[in-house]
């Protein structure tokens, strides 16, 4: 058994469409970097200067990983990840 | 072009009202390739900021658990600007995550929050370009788009 991964629409791209792949990892961190090595292009999307990104919200069976470890949150096989990207904007001009 | 129901765009101008002068946002969900704003589904705007919306994470989930579950999608990323004009910002360009949405933006400005015409108008949003595209407002959906998806299952 492996981690299953849903793959937001915006990132399909770099999962040749598929809406779910499979990882493995013991961490969010060993996870994405196997996802990188399946999917060049993806991790960048994902972290930067080695945090998650503020606009992009990754869970592990349903817990936002902010609340629970951030990319250090542990994962075994059998966990479910959701990649999201926050909907969000305004007016405001500070990105 | 999009086209979307009197009753929902109305419904997106009173959420608008509603919460101004913090911006509103929301979703319309609609079935998955069907292009029709079928299921209007405001949010909390969890920034709470007359300058910035951001829907919560924990229901951001539920509401994408939701759509899938039902085989719906964001047919229309909806949110307001209560101080400046209804036009993508950098924020909502850089930040702008459904390639296939139309992104709704209203405007409450100048006293719009309480009487008098609203902007109401539509965007595609794809790789940080804007392009605009017209609004038609229709009574109601034509059956065609969801009654030939019904008959090919």
């Amino acid at each position: 058994m492996a981690i299953e991964v849903r793959i937001p629409t915006i990132l399909r791209p770099y999962t040749g469409g598929e809406r779910a792949v499979e990882g493995k990892g013991s961490t969010v961190t060993e996870l994405i970097d196997q996802l990188e090595a399946d999917h060049a292009g993806i991790k960048e999307r994902l972290v930067e200067n080695g945090e998650a990104r503020r606009f992009v919200n990754i869970y592990v069976n349903d817990e936002d990983i902010r609340f629970t470890g951030n990319l250090g949150t542990p994962v075994a096989d059998g966990d479910t990840v959701v990649i999201l990207p926050a909907v969000a904007g305004g007016a405001v001009s500070f990105i | 072009m999009l086209t979307i129901d009197q009753a929902t765009h109305d419904a997106i101008i009173a959420h608008a009202r509603r919460d101004h002068p913090d911006e509103a946002c929301g979703v319309v969900a609609g079935p998955i390739g069907s292009d029709v704003p079928a299921r209007l589904i405001p949010m909390l705007n969890a920034a709470m900021s007359p300058t910035f919306y951001e829907f919560d994470s924990g229901d951001l989930l539920r509401l994408y658990r939701e759509m899938d579950d039902n085989d719906e999608e964001p047919v229309v990323v909806y949110h307001s600007h209560t101080s400046t004009e209804a036009y993508p910002s950098r924020t909502d360009i850089k930040l702008a995550g459904e390639p296939g949405a139309h992104y709704v933006l209203v405007s409450t400005r100048d006293g719009a929050h309480e009487s008098g015409p609203v902007d109401f108008r539509s965007f595609r949003i794809v790789d940080g370009e804007v392009t605009e595209e017209e609004v038609r407002v229709v009574d109601r959906y034509a059956d065609d788009a969801s009654t030939q998806e019904k008959a090919e299952h």
